[in-house]
């Protein structure tokens, strides 16, 4: 089958693109191309080629569509691109709205009966008969389904020039102990190939080409990294409620835990999970832990944050640890639970009615992912109060390449807990006095054995024993208090990234999963002649390297993916004698951040 | 004559129970509910079952909501931890104490209110899963702390103050309690000490869930002629089931009953509670039956109290959890942060 080169400028003029392009596949959900998408995705990347891949998924468990995006990147550039270079549209109802959304000169691979080169003759079409290719592979209609979606996989493993082998390595990965579905997917990624090879001719300049940029690196989601910050941090009380985007933190801890928190001898658990009756409940169960002295933590999404506002603020109040995680997604209300945003964040910041303000960490990589939940523990249990980390769908649901994360250097800083002996020794203790002068009041653990040990918690007024009191001088002093304590976690929080250009005389503030699409832009901005810096920032409450950065500069963006500038308005209340410098670039429409619709943001304001 | 004075002796030594605590030890900061108040009478049978059994302060969580009712264990046990939580959520609040430390006893105060309005999906998720605690309700029909509002543990043509008539349909926690299978419900009167005490040590004997719904009148808002929540009303219409006696492990006393006359039911810790028998003999090991009489009771307007059902051969949550022997919240770093050599493997499987 042979077809007319829609671009064939392209190819003559710039001749082969290699390992720099994107690759779109539409599909229907729960038709099982998951699992070819990751074979597609992890061949390229035992190539040696960075790779990202990205899940664009209905609120639906099977019969809307679905699009999986992986971008090829020699440089290393892991955001979302916006263009799209080769769509493979398998889903009949999203088809012409598909192929007609492309750039010109872009590659379609359909199936036959779609006519899609009737739509459009300006990109370069490759159709293939996958129903006759099913059909050879199985006698099994049922099977046909799932195997058309591998044959996809060999007909542009061919086109692109994916090594069989990484193919092969890949799909005996993804059935690992399945052998007949390993030998099936076999077959049909080969059926796919061979009948390219033998149908096609390549018309269109994207190739792969082995590097050696990937040797080493990771492939993981920003919850299993999350939950595995979570299982090395000691974590011992985690309950949830299942939301989209945040389950899986929970599912894949519960499965870590298993595999690694049970003794094998006694079959006795240093650990419990918890699925709750909701979020409230989930929240009220991590507080109760760590009221009790355990290393507590609950998982949830953006609705769950809106129940969760009284307990928390019962934590702020009466001091009690624990890591809250916020998987963000499309808000307000139900929103779009599939799709991805930052718009928890002010939310999240002053959650609970009263004067409240949290920590909230902001990881913008998976490794963050991992390496904040961990500290997330320190600072609740440092701090005595429920610590926020921020992720969103983006980094919560989809792979990203990393490097093999650190294991903890530091030991666990379980905070000012007294226990009997030292209670002894004191002769006194009142569980909310400033003792050291930084805010942080010393605490008991029920259960210990000393008469002093005893205190009564509660979320109503109390004075520094802990007893009730309306009085207003006892209700300032235990506000200013918590100020102050706020004021001493700006010393301990993680500190901003800082990527300072010289003579920049324009900053960029970003922060969480727009990172990476921030320094795709730096660079393009650069290319433009345009040098900017960049701080990316990691934590409220801010640290003294923000003010300084905002500053140095003339004009700072703010970039972030919520429509009320929710970033730039806390930095504009932390510093608002710079506000006139602050400048907002909005990116809130449930997609990934890309780097080009910043770069052309910025460009636009400047020039 | 010098010989035969007496010389003073002092104050006698006050009793101590068998860890040499004194009744005085067990108890809280004065109340600050109203003269009379119900609940007050249960923290002295709460004060009264802790001292007899022994229990050790510091080994005791008190949780409550937001009501009168939670206020209540601020007035008891001040060497033990309390927790007063927020407004029917204690039941999650307990469950994350249970789980970071199961060895201490819970002992929850909840108010009708508390349970079985805002805190109703809460108090039938920690009774599905046997949280190892005792579930007191200090039940009185109304908001006592908001001034008299009807509760929806309040009979439908119970009477505010203000002559208002309940229309609502009444939600009986016992009847509920049942039904999501708890294996420990007894009812009981705040103006029934006797029962009441006992009732207590069972409940902290239990291994699971004990919940314990105590009719406990409110004298500033539900005390008055038709209302089914005052004392009059209960003295009057109160039906015990049982004569409830308790013998604790320590103590091996045997009683000779006349054959048949007493239902035995042994406690996991190695308590016994009798049941001496009325005329209704009734059983509280069979749940369809309990269920059955609560219902007729309910629509019989009759006030039945004592231990309404009993199983104690239950999995509490702590059991289905498979916890580590040792409290979970003081587990040291190598038993919960795995070693080098597992982030290791882990990240291997991921390239």
């Amino acid at each position: 089958m042979k077809t007319l080169a829609a671009d064939s400028a392209q190819k003559t003029n710039q001749g082969k693109i290699i390992n720099d392009f994107s690759i779109q596949v539409a599909t229907v959900n729960g038709s099982g191309s998951q699992s070819s998408n990751t074979v597609l995705m992890r061949s390229i990347f035992q190539m040696g080629i960075p790779v990202s891949g990205k899940n664009l998924f209905p609120s639906n468990i099977a019969g809307l569509p679905t699009w999986f995006t992986i971008r090829v990147n020699k440089d290393g550039w892991v955001a979302r691109k916006k263009e799209i270079d080769i769509l493979v549209a398998m889903n009949p109802q999203t088809a012409i709205d598909d192929v007609k959304a492309l750039r010109p000169g872009a590659i379609c691979v359909s199936p036959v009966e779609l006519n899609l080169n009737k739509i459009r003759d300006d990109v370069q079409h490759y159709l293939v008969p996958f129903t006759e290719l099913a059909a050879q592979a199985s006698d099994n209609i049922k099977l046909r389904k799932l195997l058309t979606n591998m044959i996809y996989v060999g007909v542009v493993a061919e086109l692109l020039d994916i090594d069989q082998a990484e193919i092969d390595v890949a799909i005996g990965r993804q059935f690992e102990g399945k052998g007949k579905a390993i030998d099936l997917n076999l077959a049909a990624a080969a059926k796919g190939r061979e009948w390219t090879k033998a149908n096609l001719k390549k018309e269109d300049a994207y190739y792969v080409e082995r590097m050696n940029k990937t040797a080493g690196k990771i492939i993981i989601d920003g919850n299993a990294a999350a939950a595995l910050g979570c299982l090395f941090a000691g974590a011992t009380v985690v309950t949830w409620y299942p939301i989209t985007p945040s389950s899986s933190l929970c599912e894949t801890l519960s499965d870590y835990m298993e595999e690694y928190r049970v003794d094998k001898k006694t079959g006795k658990a240093s650990y419990a999970i918890i699925q709750a009756e909701d979020e409230i409940a989930a929240l009220g169960m991590a507080l109760g832990a760590g009221w009790a002295g355990a290393r507590s933590m609950t998982s949830t999404s953006g609705p769950g944050i809106s129940l969760m506002g009284e307990f928390t603020g019962l934590g702020y109040f009466a001091e009690i640890p624990t890591v809250i995680f916020d998987v963000q997604r499309v808000g307000p209300s139900t929103g779009m639970p599939t799709r991805t945003a930052q718009a928890d964040l002010i939310s999240a910041y002053q959650l609970s009615h009263g004067d409240t303000k949290h920590i909230v960490l902001l990881p913008g990589s998976v490794e963050e992912c991992y390496s904040l939940a961990l500290e997330a523990f320190d600072l609740a249990e440092r701090f005595q109060t429920p610590v926020f980390v921020l992720s969103d769908l983006d980094l919560g649901m989809n792979n990203w390449m990393s490097d093999p994360f650190k294991y903890p250097e530091k030991p666990m800083d379980r905070g000012k807990v007294l226990d009997k002996d030292q209670l002894e020794k004191l002769g006194k203790f009142e569980r909310y006095r400033d003792v050291d002068g930084d805010g942080i009041p010393y605490r008991t653990l029920p259960g210990t054995d000393h008469p002093l040990a005893a205190y009564f918690t509660r979320g109503s007024g109390h004075n520094e024993k802990a007893a009730y009191t309306e009085k207003s001088e006892d209700y300032i002093n235990l506000m200013e208090r918590l100020d102050k304590k706020y004021q001493t976690a700006r010393k301990y929080v993680p500190k901003p990234v800082l990527h300072l250009s010289k003579d920049a005389k324009v900053g960029i503030v970003a922060f969480g999963s727009s990172d990476p699409a921030i320094l795709e832009s730096v660079d393009q901005l650069k290319s433009a002649s345009m040098p900017v810096s960049y701080l990316r920032v990691k934590a409220l409450p801010f640290t003294e390297e923000l003010r300084k950065f905002v500053e140095q500069h003339d004009r700072v963006y703010v970039v972030e993916q919520n429509r009320d500038r929710q970033m730039r308005d806390l930095i504009t209340l932390e510093m608002p004698d710079l506000a006139t410098k602050l400048k907002s670039i909005r990116h809130y429409n449930g997609l990934p951040v890309d780097a080009r619709s910043v770069t052309d943001a910025i460009l636009e304001q400047e020039r | 004559m010098v010989d035969a004075v007496v010389k003073p002796q002092g104050t006698p030594a006050p009793k101590t129970n068998r860890i040499g605590l004194t009744l005085a030890d067990y108890k809280g900061a004065p109340s600050t509910l109203c003269d009379g108040c119900g609940h007050d009478a249960i923290t002295s049978q709460i004060i009264k079952a802790c001292y007899d059994l022994g229990v050790s302060p510091h080994m005791v969580a008190k949780m409550s909501g937001i009501g009168c009712s939670s206020k209540t264990p601020a007035y008891f046990l001040s060497q033990a931890h309390g927790f007063n939580s927020v407004h029917g959520r204690m039941p999650s609040v307990a469950t994350g104490v249970a789980m970071a430390n199961k060895n201490l006893q819970i002992l929850a105060v909840s108010g009708d209110g508390d349970t079985a309005s805002i805190g109703l999906g809460q108090f039938c998720h920690i009774v599905r899963r046997n949280v190892p605690m005792v579930y007191l309700v200090e039940n009185n029909g109304v908001y006592g702390l908001t001034k008299g509002q009807f509760s929806a543990t309040a009979e439908k043509g119970a009477k505010l103050k203000s002559g208002v008539q309940n229309e609502l349909q009444s939600i009986d926690l016992c009847g509920l309690a049942i039904e999501l299978g708890c294996g420990f419900v007894g009812r009981s009167f705040a103006g029934d000490p006797k029962q009441l005490v006992a009732l207590l040590k069972a409940a902290m004997s239990h291994k699971g869930t004990a919940v314990l719904d105590v009719i406990s009148p409110c004298v500033t808002f539900n005390n008055h002629e038709g209302s089914t929540k005052s004392y009059k009303y209960a003295k009057e219409h109160e039906i015990p089931l049982h004569e409830l006696g308790y013998v604790p492990f320590f103590e091996q006393i045997t009683v000779d009953y006349e054959p048949g006359s007493v239902q035995e039911v042994a406690m996991h810790d190695g308590s016994k509670l009798t049941l001496k028998k009325t005329e209704r003999n009734y059983d509280p090991t069979n749940r369809e039956k309990a269920a059955a009489t609560i219902v007729e009771a309910n629509q019989n307007k009759q006030f039945l109290t004592g231990l309404l059902y009993i199983d104690e051969s239950k999995n509490s949550f702590t059991d289905v959890m498979h916890l580590e022997d040792h409290p979970l919240a003081t587990l040291p770093a190598e038993q919960t942060r795995p070693g080098k050599e597992v982030l290791q493997e882990i990240m291997k499987s991921l390239m």
